[in-house]
This record gives structure tokens, C-alpha cells and sequence, in this order.
């Protein structure tokens, strides 16, 4: 027995709910443009934890080799950036991105006191917390408690993956997670969604109405993003990984306009225990090939200024090797800014101190709070105080 | 008191297990909850028999197994072909349980492992090794956790998951002590840096054999004084687990865990001690913890009463036992598990699964709402996610081709499902059958049924029911 779908179109009561629509959702009638110029971040987040000294080779430092004597890179395998440092032999586009001046570096980023565990270091780097303190809401989804307030829109902040990470979790807003805007589309149309939507009665703070909330949310988003997906969709091929098409999506998503400042993604996992070698080599593949499209795509169609892309890891990993051809949890770590209009390009400040390690850890030098201060208060223009809930002094690359 | 008789138990029977059966729901509104409980406990008593894929699913683990030197001998190409034939096992073992969890009768001992499951997370493509993590925590998760923890830490996914493996006197490899310590007992703050570091070593020698047996190296393990807790000694990792079940602080942070994860998302730190005390002098017994908590009346209480999101398991699972339907091809809840964030032996992390809110997000609540009527439909609906959402298996070099899971093919046995209204008469249906799908006492009947079909008796319960589970209102427990 089959129930058609016109069974679950109410006859009688509900009929006249479009009377109910939200205002919100007529408000994406008429889709505000956004100026040339609009700044939006792009966030790729290692997960695991990806080992920094083979990422970003220290090939003068006798320690390294020393500490690393199978898993060191050897420095003609490198890619050279300068005289002290080159590249993992996979970033190859990343090499070019810096030798053009796309390319920022920042070393030895980490946070007093750093934890070792995957899901709290996680935690604090996406609640931008300390590291003794717990957070429930995400350093991005707070962003989106202060510019979004009453605004009923989560496509402010946009991760591609299945389920939303805590750095877009807020404390009133929530970011969206999809990873086709097609499929998010086509499961928010059904008039039985719209239609038990439209007639919830919000009464109070509970959990149905959190669920009542999301399914609005999501209802008027999904109509936004579909329609602005596919108002100037990338002709670029991109390479067929994950990444790869979350990255076209993205960019598809930036040349239409959509209000979107934030969009988040993910690759992993780093956690190189053991055979780091092939893993991390496998993953940068991965990210090179995909942000090779990406920066091409952005450079083609002029938005190279307006997007920032970072990245960062949980934690990196410990100077000596271990004994199973991999690395544990380490501390402080690099981080990579690609943009075309870079204040400080290359590297941003001093490489790793191996001769100053904490109990064979590397020791930060920059919080990486005021990464997050920098971004907001000199890229996305918000106060930086009142999301971080403290004061971080900002860089100066941006 | 009879309609909160029958709430009641709705709420134990979601809590202790995955939802009323089609045979409970005559007992909903016959008892009360003590005696339901009392009837609860009783089915979990006996030892569960293992739950075991055919070994003929498998050859080339056995043969790895029975032969460590035929590994060597394996080519590229052999050895992929070994991993996925584990993958796929463990595939089986995913619907196995799933099935486990729908028919059986001791319900609580599955919800219990379930929750273990998520407590001692692993990800371990290996199919004996999560056989026999699976064994333990079905066999031991309602006996004390003593017994339990000990299983655990000596099981090979355990020990292969968190590196123990490499835990050797020359290069210590901290990942297991620290988790033994931040997840699985005492939690953070209790513990310093200091400790992890030296427990490391006590531990240090650990490891399995290639058939999954736990195995002491003496020749790994580093005999000397360590200083763990404030205490000096040649501890070895017997000791420390010792150690760390001396402590209350363990006894607090499972309980506290059990009432979040079995009553209610938030607790206070009063109502945790009121249970944990308890349970540290019973040594840990969890059968006991579970009777103290399900037949207090703190949880019964309004507000522990349909607050809990449904864990995408949970859905799935409750959804079966209230509907009974037959799977052409089992694989397509593999999907929905997919989909929906929870995959049964590949837990996000070694955390496990956090729950609660984190459940939803807008792809996943409307999927969520979806999965009723899809299944009712048994449609190739266009609007079901087949493309590239490749979350499965954390392996990303994997290019897995379209889902297997295209088509739905199911039956539902409606007969059985009707036949518990023969004698409910019309105007009462709205009512009753909001209050069996939905544990909900408030719930807006209008609206609920207001999409159902009602050009005959069976249509209009059959579109109810599924319009009823299509709802906001049905995530809850």
C-alpha cells in the first residue's frame, strides 16, 4: 500500500498556512546583492592533528634530522620557500602560491598549557577557549550570535560536511552543514515539512522547539542556497575528493554573492600514530590538488582579495619520532594563509625552536587567539573582544 | 493515574531499551512501572550468546589468523582485499546488532551495550577484534565495571585503536593511558600530565596476539618506579586500573555519564551523587545502578519525560520495534546511519558520540523526518541522499561507488500493526495513537493527525502513524 504524496497535503485546516509562512522567509524573495569586495573566510581544518615539522621542513635544523632520523624529510626532497625552510614534496601548488605572494605562514601557533587529547584540544582550538575552561559554543557560531541577531539566516556560516561542527555552533545561531546544496533543496520541499513548520506555535525553550527552529531555518535556507548555487556555478574541474568538491561548491557559492562570510571544511584524519609517511602524504595530495583548482578558480574570476583561506590543526605532533614510523600529540604548530592582497607575505615569523623544547614539545610563541582576532577584527570587521571574550592582540598580516 | 500509568512506562520502556514492541503495548497500559521494570530487569538476566558473522564472510582474516607468515606473503593487492572483506564484515556485524537490538528480549542489556559501545568507542576495521569488544560489553555491560574496564583495556581494539601496541619501554606511546584515564574512568581534571605520562609506562608491554589474546610483553614493559597519583611504586597496568577504581571520582563520572546519557542531558551535581555513592560501595555493580536509577522517582519526574533527542540508532531502531518491517536489503539502514551522524563500530572519535543537540543540524533533522515515509512509500525517493556523502569508514582515499542502498524495498507488516485498534473505536484514535507513537502528554493532536488519510479505518492509522514519526515531536524520548 502505497501513501501518494497528495495524502499528506492537508484538505481542510491547514490549507490556507501559506498565510503562516515566517517573514523571514519572504525576506529571500529579494536576495540582497552584496557589494564587490565582500570579504568571506574559508577555514580547512586538519583534523587529527597533522605533524607541522613535516609539513613546513626545518631542512637546516641537525635536531630535526636527528629526532626524525627515518621520518625526516630530507631537504632535496623538500620544496624549498627559503634557506631555512621548505615544504612537504606533495604542497607543490602551495610553493607556488608563495613564491606569487599568496602565501602567508604563521609558526609555532598553540595556547598556554596545551592539551594532548584530539576532541578537547579540538574543542578549545573551535571554542576558542582556554585551555582549563569549557565552552559550549564555537568561536564562529558566537560571530554569528553578534552579526546575525534576530536575523533567522544560518547561511551566514556554511560547513560542507554532513554534520555541523562546534566552531559554527553558537550561542542563538547555528550554522548550516550540507555538502550538496541540490540534495538540501529537494529534502526541504516536501509541503508536509512546510506545512507542520508554518503551524508550530513556539511556547518556550524546549527541545522540540530547538527542532522546530532548525526545520525553519533550514526550510528558508535551503530555497537561498539552491538558488544562489546556481546563479553562477564554476565551470573549473576540480579534482573528484571530498575536498575537491566542497571547494567547487564554495567557490560556486562565492561568485553568486550569497551573504555567506564564512565556509568551513574539513580533511583528515592527520592522526599519523603510525605510517605517518604515506598518510599525510595521501591527505596533502588531496588538499594541494584541490586548492590548486580552487586559487586558479578564484584567481580567474578576480576574488583572490576578497577570500582568505586558512588552516589549522588540533595540535601538531612531537618532535622525536616514535617507533612506529609515526608521531604522537604534540603541541604548537603552523598554520597556512593564502590571500591576494597579503600585508606580510611568506613566512610571518621565526621557525620552531628545537633547542627549547618542554618535555620534547615545541613551545608556542603566538595564541592561536589572536589568529582569531586578526580575522575577525581585520577581515570580517566585527569586534573581536566580545566573540573571543577576551583580549587578543591582533597580527598585522591582513 | 492510568494515562500516567502508560506515559510512564512508555518513558521506561524508551530509556531501558529502544521503545515499545508491538507486544508491549497492550502491558503499557496494564502495569505499573516497578513491576514493568521488575519484568525489564528479568529479561537481561541471562548471559547473551555472541553475536557472530560467518567466518565464511571473512577467509582471508582467518587464514591471517590461523597463519601470521601468510600475511607476509599477501601482495598490494591481497591485503586491500583483506581490509575490505573485514569492512564488509563489520558491515554484517552492524545489522546483526541492529536486529539484536529490534527482537530481542533482554532490551536493556542491548541498550546498555549500546551505550558501552559509545563509552569504550573504537574505530578497528579489524572484524575479530570488534567482535570480541562487541562480546564484552553485551557480556559484562551490566555486571561491574571492574570487570568490565579490565575486558576492555585487555581487548585487542582497545589496545590496537589506542596505539598500545607501540607502548614499549624504549618509546612510550601515552594514547592509552591518557583516554583510560580523561574517557573511560576518572575524567578531566583529575588527573595531572605527570600521571599520564608515568601510567604510560606501567602500561607499557600491553598488546594482543594476532587472534585478538590479550598479551603481557615482559620484554616491552618498563619495570621501574613510576610515581602515579602521589603514590611510588613498580606498578604495572593491573595496578593502575586499580588505582583508578579506588577512586569515587571514576564512580561520579560514570553515573554521571549513565544519568545523561539514560535520563536527561543535563544533570545536577547532587542528583549525580545521589546514585554514584551508591554504586562505588555496591564495587561498581551496574545492574544494581541501572535498577536504583530506573525505579527512582526523580526519574520519572515531568521534566525527565521526552527530553532526550533520539540517538540516530535509537530512531531507527524504535521505529522497527513499532512497526515491524522487513528489509529486502538490510544494507539501506546502513545509509541512514550514515546520514544520520552514527555508525554502528565507526564512532567519531574515541570520545564516542556526544549526543543531545549535536544530533541536529539541519541535513540531519531533515533526513531524519524523511526516513518514515520513505520506508512507507518503499520508493526510490529522488529526494534521498545517494550521491557522494561518503562519511563511511574514515578511509578517504576510498572512492566508494553509489550507495548500494538505492532502492528501499520493505515491508511493513501492517495486519499486526492494525490489529492492536480492532477495538478502538474511531473518535478515539487521534488520541491513542499520538500517545503510543509520540510519548508526548502535550502534544498538538490536530495538527499530529491532521495529515492523515481518512477514507477508511486502516488508511487513516497507517498515514497517522507515519505522519506521526515524520514529526519534530518523534525525535524525542
Amino acid at each position: 500500500m502505497y501513501i501518494k504524496r497528495r495524502d499528506f497535503i492537508q484538505i481542510g485546516s491547514l490549507a490556507t498556512s501559506t498565510l503562516l509562512v515566517p517573514n523571514f522567509l519572504k525576506a529571500f524573495e529579494q536576495p540582497k546583492m552584496l557589494p564587490p569586495g565582500n570579504k568571506v573566510v574559508v577555514v580547512i581544518q586538519f583534523s587529527g592533528g597533522n605533524d607541522g615539522l613535516n609539513t613546513v621542513i626545518p631542512y637546516r635544523n641537525d635536531v630535526y634530522y636527528r629526532e626524525r632520523p627515518g621520518l625526516g624529510i630530507k631537504r632535496q626532497d623538500a620544496l624549498r620557500l627559503n634557506d631555512d625552510a621548505g615544504l612537504h614534496p606533495a604542497l607543490t601548488h602551495l610553493k607556488d602560491l608563495h613564491d606569487n605572494g599568496n602565501l602567508a605562514i604563521l609558526n609555532n601557533v598553540g595556547y598556554p598549557n596545551p592539551d594532548r587529547s584530539h576532541f578537547r584540544s579540538m574543542d578549545i582550538w573551535q571554542s576558542a577557549s582556554a585551555s582549563n575552561e569549557i565552552v559550549q559554543s564555537g568561536w564562529l557560531g558566537r560571530y554569528l550570535d553578534a552579526m546575525c541577531h534576530g536575523c533567522d539566516k544560518p547561511t551566514q556560516a556554511l560547513e560542507l560536511d554532513d554534520t555541523l561542527s562546534l566552531a559554527l555552533k553558537g550561542e542563538q545561531s547555528n550554522g548550516l552543514a550540507f555538502k550538496s546544496a541540490r540534495n538540501l533543496y529537494g529534502s526541504s520541499q516536501e509541503k508536509f515539512f512546510r506545512e507542520i513548520s508554518a503551524s508550530h506555535q513556539h511556547h518556550e525553550e524546549s527541545p522540540v522547539d530547538y527542532l522546530y527552529k532548525t526545520m525553519a531555518e533550514t526550510i528558508s535556507s535551503a530555497d537561498y542556497i539552491f538558488k544562489q548555487s546556481k546563479l553562477h556555478p564554476t565551470n573549473k574541474q576540480y579534482p573528484n575528493s571530498q575536498l575537491g568538491q566542497s571547494l567547487k561548491t564554495i567557490a560556486s557559492l562565492i561568485f553568486s554573492e550569497i551573504n555567506t562570510k564564512v565556509y568551513y571544511v574539513s580533511l583528515g584524519s592527520f592522526d599519523t600514530h603510525i605510517q605517518q609517511e604515506s598518510k599525510q602524504k595521501r591527505l596533502f595530495e588531496e588538499l594541494n590538488d584541490a586548492l590548486k583548482s580552487f586559487t586558479e578558480d578564484l584567481s580567474e574570476n578576480h576574488r583572490m582579495e576578497d577570500v582568505l583561506v586558512f588552516s589549522f590543526s588540533e595540535f601538531g605532533r612531537r618532535v622525536a619520532q616514535n617507533a612506529s614510523g609515526g608521531t604522537d600529540h604534540g603541541t604548537a604548530n603552523n598554520m597556512f594563509f593564502i590571500n591576494g592582497n597579503l600585508k606580510q607575505k611568506g613566512f610571518l615569523n621565526e621557525m620552531p625552536d628545537l633547542n627549547n623544547l618542554q618535555d620534547g614539545d615545541l613551545q608556542h610563541s603566538v595564541d592561536f587567539k589572536s589568529v582569531y582576532a586578526t580575522i575577525l577584527k581585520n577581515w570580517l570587521g566585527v569586534d573581536d573582544k566580545k566573540i573571543l571574550n577576551g583580549n587578543f592582540k591582533p597580527l598585522s598580516f591582513i | 493515574m492510568v494515562a500516567s500509568n502508560a506515559l510512564h512506562n512508555q518513558h521506561l520502556l524508551w530509556r531501558s531499551g529502544f521503545g515499545p514492541q508491538a507486544e508491549d503495548i497492550s502491558l503499557i497500559y496494564a502495569t505499573n512501572s516497578k513491576q514493568l521494570f521488575k519484568k525489564i530487569y528479568a529479561a537481561s538476566s541471562a548471559a547473551p550468546s555472541p553475536l557472530l558473522v560467518s567466518e565464511s564472510v571473512f577467509p582471508l582474516t582467518v587464514k591471517v589468523i590461523q597463519n601470521l607468515s601468510s600475511y607476509a606473503k599477501m601482495d598490494r593487492e591481497e591485503r586491500s582485499k583483506l581490509l575490505q572483506e573485514s569492512r564488509d564484515a563489520i558491515k554484517k556485524l552492524n545489522l546483526l546488532w541492529l536486529n539484536e537490538m529490534t527482537h530481542s528480549q533482554a532490551q536493556l542489556r542491548e541498550k546498555m551495550a549500546f551505550f558501552w559501545h559509545g563509552h569504550f568507542a573504537t574505530r578497528e576495521n579489524n572484524i575479530i577484534y570488534q567482535q570480541q569488544l562487541l562480546e564484552i560489553i553485551r557480556r559484562d555491560g551490566l555486571s561491574d565495571f571492574g570487570t568490565l574496564l579490565r575486558g576492555v583495556s585487555k581487548s585487542a581494539s582497545m589496545l590496537a585503536f589506542l596505539n598500545n601496541q607501540q607502548n614499549r619501554k624504549s618509546h612510550p606511546n601515552e594514547n592509552f593511558a591518557r583516554e583510560v584515564m580523561e574517557l573511560f574512568t576518572i575524567g578531566r581534571g583529575n588527573y595531572t600530565e605527570q600521571d599520564v605520562k608515568e601510567s604510560a609506562r606501567a602500561f607499557t608491554g600491553w598488546g594482543f596476539k594476532v587472534n585478538g589474546e590479550f598479551v603481557s610483553r615482559p620484554n616491552f614493559h618498563d619495570a621501574g618506579t613510576k610515581i602515579i597519583f602521589g603514590k611510588t611504586g613498580n606498578f604495572t597496568g593491573d595496578d593502575v586500573i586499580n588505582m583508578l577504581l579506588e577512586k569515587k571520582e571514576t564512580a561520579f563520572f560514570i553515573t554521571q555519564k549513565i544519568l545523561k546519557n539514560f535520563v536527561n542531558d543535563s544533570v545536577s551535581t547532587e542528583e549525580v551523587h545521589r546514585f554514584s555513592d551508591k554504586f562505588y560501595q555496591s564495587g561498581y555493580k551496574i545492574d544494581a545502578l541501572m535498577e536504583d536509577i530506573f525505579t527512582s522517582s526523580w526519574f520519572y519526574e515531568k521534566k525527565n519525560i521526552g527530553v532526550k533527542i533520539k540517538s540516530p540508532i535509537e530512531l531507527i531502531v524504535g521505529i522497527r520495534r513499532f512497526l515491524p518491517i522487513e528489509f529486502e536489503n538490510e544494507e539501506v539502514q546502513l545509509l541512514y546511519q550514515r546520514l544520520l551522524g552514527q555508525v554502528l563500530f565507526y564512532p567519531p572519535n574515541v570520545a564516542g558520540w556526544p549526543g543531545g543537540k549535536s544530533w541536529i543540524d539541519s541535513s540531519t533533522l531533515m533526513y531524519r523526518l524523511k526516513i518514515p515515509r520513505m520506508l512507507h512509500d518503499n520508493s526510490d525517493d529522488a529526494t534521498a541522499p545517494k550521491q557522494d556523502d561518503d562519511v563511511m569508514m574514515g578511509q578517504m582515499e576510498e572512492k566508494r561507488k553509489r550507495n548500494v542502498a538505492g532502492k528501499v524495498n520493505v515491508t511493513i507488516n501492517w495486519k499486526a500493526v492494525l490489529s492492536r485498534f480492532d477495538n478502538t473505536s474511531r473518535h478515539q484514535l487521534p488520541e491513542k495513537l499520538v500517545k503510543e507513537v509520540l510519548l508526548s502528554g502535550n502534544a498538538d493532536i490536530s495538527k499530529m493527525t491532521a495529515f492523515a488519510d481518512s477514507s477508511s479505518k486502516s488508511a487513516y492509522i497507517q498515514t497517522a502513524i507515519i505522519a506521526l514519526m515524520s514529526t519534530p515531536e518523534y525525535q524525542l524520548m
